[in-house]
């Protein structure tokens, strides 16, 4: 398998002229071509690719240098606009459309150096735990190909795990970061909620998207992270960034707080999942951190929050995807009415369709109060408790699921696979940021420790999982 | 499935969906089609059936909102503490020419959006 170096020496050496962008872009391709079989990329952008890298090169040979993250290859998940290339969010209803301007994330990481390769698979809009419901086709789980990478984001993590690229990008917005980077093996970053532009990427649930960084250790997120956060013009909802900025130096935890959360650990969870869990809070405890039990009793009602909030922001969302002005236009249609109706029949999948319809009905006259509106109300509930926990710990511990990669197929009930995010959501529902960082395994198959910190504690979270990745290696 | 069994321990309810049914929140056929008419969706008569029972296991699940004691608490909109976040109202010239951002329409005529006639 590829092997990359850590994506600060990588810029240091292409910078340096011991590397060439252009190798770095090769490298990352013959990958991609390597690992077909696990289905993680939708198409690959080597033209643009291939292109600037020569640029960058060139820069390099005339004396300058090419940015903080100069060479280095990334995959973007495929609902990021990236300038010139088909963006799908692997739906249908996008099939063909091609990004006229492009999103600010991938702008920023592109004034440093960066290049972006290749596409990754995700479930349609967004929408899932699996990567299963995107509609071309599933990815598969880098470490058994008969089970999947987790989602939405499972194209990006089975990438960055395969080697197809240092980093990958990847959305958030009731874990899909965090889950599939827990059941393939990789790092994912949850920042808090506005940290990173959403300009130029494809709208979930608004009130939670985030975008973030998949990777293979806390310090290459870090450094990402850094490049992409902050105030957008474009983006009104974004937040200015940590002065200090973001980077990947541990947190000396003696005399930390480390809340392990009560309802996460319970008896259901996964026997192996529950091992590896433990021995990370034992090695907290060992490097001088003082662990204490924190309850959030309403953690439960998270994904009862989220199963209300997410399908009404959706069925916004997607209201614009009409046939009329990008997209898939059914050609058939005899007036307005049937074009809407026979485009968005055909462009859009079952989920999408099940999170438009609940998300109608959640919204509509008559169940607004008792639905919508009541779970914005268990969601002040629970941001409270939340704050009442960081009064009480610096950071929240926890599975990031409770267990481990399913096979494909195997959850194909829809109430079923949104159980996945339970212990994910909470997070998003919050705002605060969240990680998930490898811990081990559980019969050969990764486990993913989630740590959690108050709003805009991005960089003091950074720091604390960095810490645990000492601890763990 | 485990999944499953570790949110019925987690929210310490009864180990089945029918204790915490509503009555409202039974879905029919009908009540499907009539979400699909209003969401512009065209649907298939399995389907129908399928989002029917779909729908009803879903809104069941979310039915345990209502009992929850919200007293005293407001509902949040959003979490990042803005307000009223402004820019000047003013043209920014991105240098597109108008062809460049019509190229995903469906249908084009003298750089306009051509739609279906209105009224059949």
């Amino acid at each position: 398998m590829t092997q990359w170096l850590p994506i600060a020496e990588i810029a240091a050496k292409v910078n340096a002229g011991e590397l060439t962008a252009t190798a770095m872009v090769e490298q990352a391709l013959g990958a991609i071509a390597d690992g077909a079989d696990y289905q993680a990329i939708i198409a690959t952008t080597e033209t643009r690719a291939r292109e600037r890298a020569a640029i960058i090169d060139e820069q390099i040979k005339r004396g300058e240098l090419a940015g903080r993250l100069a060479g280095v290859p990334f995959i973007a998940k495929d609902n990021f606009l990236v300038f010139g290339a088909e963006t799908t969010a692997a739906s249908n209803i996008l099939r063909g459309f091609v990004a006229p301007y492009q999103s600010t994330a991938i702008e920023r990481l592109e004034a440093e150096g960066a290049i972006c390769v290749a596409k990754a698979n995700l479930d349609a809009f967004a929408h899932g735990s699996s990567t299963e419901n995107s509609d071309f086709f599933p990815t598969k789980n880098p470490h058994d190909k008969a089970r999947v990478p987790g989602g939405s984001s499972g194209g990006s993590a089975a990438a960055v795990v395969l080697g197809m690229a240092p980093f990958a990008l990847g959305t958030d917005t009731g874990g899909s970061i965090r889950l599939p980077a827990s059941f393939c093996g990789a790092v994912g970053y949850k920042p808090t909620y506005g940290l990173v532009s959403r300009s130029g990427v494809v709208a979930m649930a608004s009130s939670t998207d985030v975008i973030g960084p998949l990777t293979r250790t806390v310090d290459d997120a870090a450094l990402v992270l850094d490049v992409m956060s902050g105030q957008d013009k474009l983006d009104g909802t974004t937040i200015v960034k940590d002065d200090a900025g973001y980077d990947g130096r541990a947190l000396d935890l003696s005399g930390k707080k480390i809340g392990v959360i009560k309802e996460y650990m319970s008896d259901d969870l996964q026997p192996g999942v529950r091992q590896a869990i433990e021995r990370a809070i034992d090695g907290a405890r060992q490097a001088g951190a003082e662990i204490v039990e924190v309850s959030l009793p309403s953690l439960p009602l998270g994904l009862a929050i989220y199963y209300v909030l997410c399908p009404a922001e959706v069925s916004s969302n997607l209201s614009r995807y009409d046939g009329q002005r990008y997209g898939y236009s059914a050609p058939d249609a005899a007036d307005l009415e049937e074009s809407y109706t026979k485009s968005r029949e055909v462009g859009f999948g079952a989920e999408a369709k099940r999170r438009i319809m609940i998300g109608t009905y959640v919204l509509s006259s008559g169940y607004y109060d008792a639905y919508y509106r009541k779970a914005q109300i268990v969601r002040t509930k629970l941001i409270k408790e939340f704050e009442a926990a960081f009064k009480e710990a610096d950071f929240l511990l926890g599975p990031t699921v409770a267990n481990t990669a399913f096979k494909l197929g195997e959850v194909s009930d829809p109430l079923q696979m949104y159980l996945t995010d339970i212990m994910t959501v909470a997070a998003n529902l919050v705002g605060c940021p969240a990680i998930s960082i490898p811990a081990g395994t559980s019969d050969e198959l990764p486990v993913g420790l989630q740590l959690m910190a108050p709003s805009r504690a991005d960089r003091d979270l950074l720091g604390c999982a960095r810490r645990f990745e000492e601890v763990l290696a | 499935m485990a999944i499953v069994k570790l949110h019925f321990m987690m929210a310490g309810k009864a180990p089945t969906l029918d204790a915490i049914l509503l009555p409202m929140a039974k879905m029919t056929r009908e009540d499907v089609l009539k979400l699909a008419k209003l969401a512009r969706l065209n649907l298939t008569d399995s389907e129908l059936d399928e989002f029917a029972r779909e729908f009803t296991d879903i809104l069941q699940y979310v039915e345990q909102l209502q009992t929850v004691d919200v007293e005293g608490l407001d509902p949040t909109n959003q979490v990042t503490g803005l307000t009223n976040v402004m820019r000047p109202d003013e043209v920014i010239d991105y240098g597109y020419e108008p062809a460049e951002l019509l190229k995903n329409v469906p249908t084009v005529q003298d750089n306009q959006l051509k739609v279906k006639r209105m009224i059949a």
